[in-house]
């Protein structure tokens, strides 16, 4: 089995900011199977499609998958009403997620709601992670705590400077030494990434967003432009064969 | 237990329902939830004579009780199919329908002749496509269309032939009867009604190609509605779809006039729909003293 669709019980459910919740669910053959920046297809009652949202954390032991999620319209509303105790239907893991490697000094970047799915990875990476964190505001920063916690080196950047570094998650990682860099967060922000990766010459994956249905590659609705080795490009499929990519796979 | 089994154009599928075209790919994805012989068979991802990129995206979004799609089509095209696709599938225990699409008479009769020769146990025509030759007309829109591309196809098509009919029409069993008589073996309806939706605060289309098709449980009574109407008009066999959801939209789209089911959107809410349904209708069967899915076909009692 690689993924499958189970009915868990959400066993917390709490507000981190004014529209961020965070969520744990127990699903214990789910959780055993799952990776970081994998993500699950959230079934909401009434609703035709899922609502993908990343796997923020993974406790093996405990069978749970921890989920952090922004509202950003009626289904992210509809899922913010849960309360603990009730149950939810997830369709996971699914998707490549980070090829983490533990030798590797990994600059972690993540910018608002793309910020969840770092956690996994650095929770993997524990002190070779160097996590850059950028939010709107002070009121918007999430997780910090949580970074540190799993003993990454945390630094944070707001866009009003009313929390840590006043500007842009990039001016942060230029202090930085790392042989490799993933991100999540706005296509502005994985392209400024990208290239100060390619400046080091260090690898760099992004994971990336796309509307989707199935989830699992079969209705080839998540079409991303990718790069063919011979320099055409061609749809791939967000769902399937992201939402990790290699930034130099990306047709940005 | 009630038999489920059911016979189309000579083609007999273990239970009525069938995946629909373009919402379960080439199988293999749907095969990590259950082994594929649970369906009666699989219409597969509407394939072409050439390799066809598909639109930039976004290319679906949710819509009330639906979605949109403007996948365009996207697919390896008919040799990579017969050589890496199908060896697989036809060996999954359930029945194969190629669903063929083209932009002209010659790509559709091109695709066919090349599936003649391999293990498909039917051929599916998509005629919503553009009719290139005719300034982008699609041949599912007028019965000169319809009939034209039928009869064509079915000069070059040696497997029984089942063409699929839009619901973008102002008479749809006006459609049915020009396909019936161009020597269509079976018929299956309906394929998704063009839609829209607008962002409104960037002012544009959500998907990416302006309109999409929609599918889902909104689309299923103009589906049962069109069934019931063209099954008064033909007599070749009806494979209903639009929008079914559970096993009592099911028994509706039997007794509308199908002989058989197609069932797609449903999968993305619920990967397990179809055994659901399957078990479901046999329940319905046996409390009801039904032994074969025949006495529903066609039964609903209009006033
Ligand atoms: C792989 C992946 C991982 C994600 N991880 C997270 C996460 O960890 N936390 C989080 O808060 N959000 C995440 N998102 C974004 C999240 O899926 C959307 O915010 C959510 O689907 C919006 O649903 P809605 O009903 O509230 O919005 P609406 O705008 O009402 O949704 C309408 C339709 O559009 C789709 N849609 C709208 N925006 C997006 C979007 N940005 N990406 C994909 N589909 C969208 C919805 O799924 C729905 O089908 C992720 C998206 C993807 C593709
Ligand atoms: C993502 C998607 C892709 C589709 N691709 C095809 C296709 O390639 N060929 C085809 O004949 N129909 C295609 N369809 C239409 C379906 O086969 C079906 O006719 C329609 O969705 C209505 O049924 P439903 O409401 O059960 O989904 C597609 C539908 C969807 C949602
Ligand atoms: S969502 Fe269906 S292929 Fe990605």
């Amino acid at each position: 089995m690689k993924y499958d669709s189970q009915l868990c019980k959400l066993v917390s459910a709490r507000a981190l900011t004014q529209d961020v919740y965070d969520f744990v669910l127990e699903c214990p053959p789910l959780a055993a199977l799952a990776r970081p920046g994998q993500f699950a297809q959230i079934r909401l009652p009434g609703h035709t499609l899922r609502r993908p949202i990343s796997i923020c954390g993974i406790d093996k032991a405990a069978g749970t998958l921890r989920f952090v999620f922004q509202i950003r319209g009626e289904g992210t509303a509809e899922l913010a009403q849960f309360q603990p105790g009730s149950q939810i239907e997830i369709l996971a893991p699914l998707g490549n997620g980070f090829p983490v490697d533990p030798a590797k000094r990994t600059l972690l970047v993540g910018g608002g709601i793309g910020v969840p799915p770092m956690l996994g990875v650095a929770a993997e990476l524990k002190d070779k992670a160097v996590a850059v964190l950028g939010f709107r505001s002070r009121d918007a920063v999430i997780l910090e705590k949580d970074f540190q916690g799993v003993g990454a080196k945390t630094l944070i950047a707001t866009d009003d400077g009313t929390y840590g570094h006043h500007g842009l998650v990039t001016d942060l990682c230029r202090d930085q030494e790392f042989d490799c860099v993933m991100a999540c967060g706005p296509a502005p922000m994985l392209k400024a990434v990208k290239a100060l990766a390619d400046h080091r010459g260090v690898p760099c994956f992004v994971s990336l967003e796309e509307r989707m249905a199935c989830g699992i590659g079969a209705c080839l609705g998540c079409a991303v432009a990718l790069n063919k080795e011979d320099g055409t490009q061609y749809f791939g499929h967000v769902c399937k064969d992201g939402p990790v990519f290699d930034s130099h796979r990306v047709a940005w | 237990m009630a038999d489920l089994r059911v016979t189309i154009a000579g083609v007999e599928f273990a239970n009525p329902l069938i995946a629909a075209s373009g919402t379960f790919g080439f199988g293999r994805e749907y095969n990590e939830f259950y082994p594929l012989s649970v369906l009666g068979g699989i219409s597969c991802k509407g394939i072409t004579i050439k390799e066809r990129p598909g639109n930039p995206p976004p290319r679906v979004t949710e819509t009330p009780g639906g979605m949109l799609n403007a996948v365009g089509l996207q697919n390896p095209g008919v040799d990579h199919f017969i050589r890496e696709d199908l060896p697989w599938l036809s060996k999954q225990g359930t029945k194969i329908i190629a669903n063929v699409a083209g932009n002209a008479p010659e790509d559709y009769c091109a695709t066919v002749e090349k599936l003649n020769d391999t293990c498909v146990d039917m051929i599916e025509l998509n005629i919503s496509c553009p009719n290139v030759k005719q300034g982008g007309v699609q041949f599912g829109t007028t019965t000169e269309g319809v009939y034209g591309i039928t009869s064509e196809v079915r000069k070059h098509c040696k497997k029984p032939l089942m063409v699929k009919l839009s619901p973008n029409v102002t008479d749809i069993s006006e459609m049915a009867v020009a396909a019936e008589s161009a020597g269509a073996d079976a018929i299956s309806m309906i394929n998704t009604l063009t839609g829209m939706r607008i962002d409104i605060r960037t002012r544009r289309p959500i998907i990416r190609n302006n309109t999409g098709g929609m599918s889902g449980p909104a689309l299923l009574p103009i589906a049962l509605r069109m069934v019931w109407q063209a099954s008064q008009k033909v007599k070749i066999p009806i494979v209903g779809l639009g929008g079914i959801s559970t096993w009592q939209d099911a028994v509706e789209m039997l007794l509308a006039g199908a002989t058989a089911l197609q069932i797609g959107t449903v999968l993305f809410t619920d990967p397990y729909a179809p055994i659901k349904i399957a078990e479901g209708l046999s329940r319905y069967m046996d409390e009801n003293g039904i032994k074969s899915l025949s006495e529903l076909t066609g039964g609903v009692r209009p006033w």
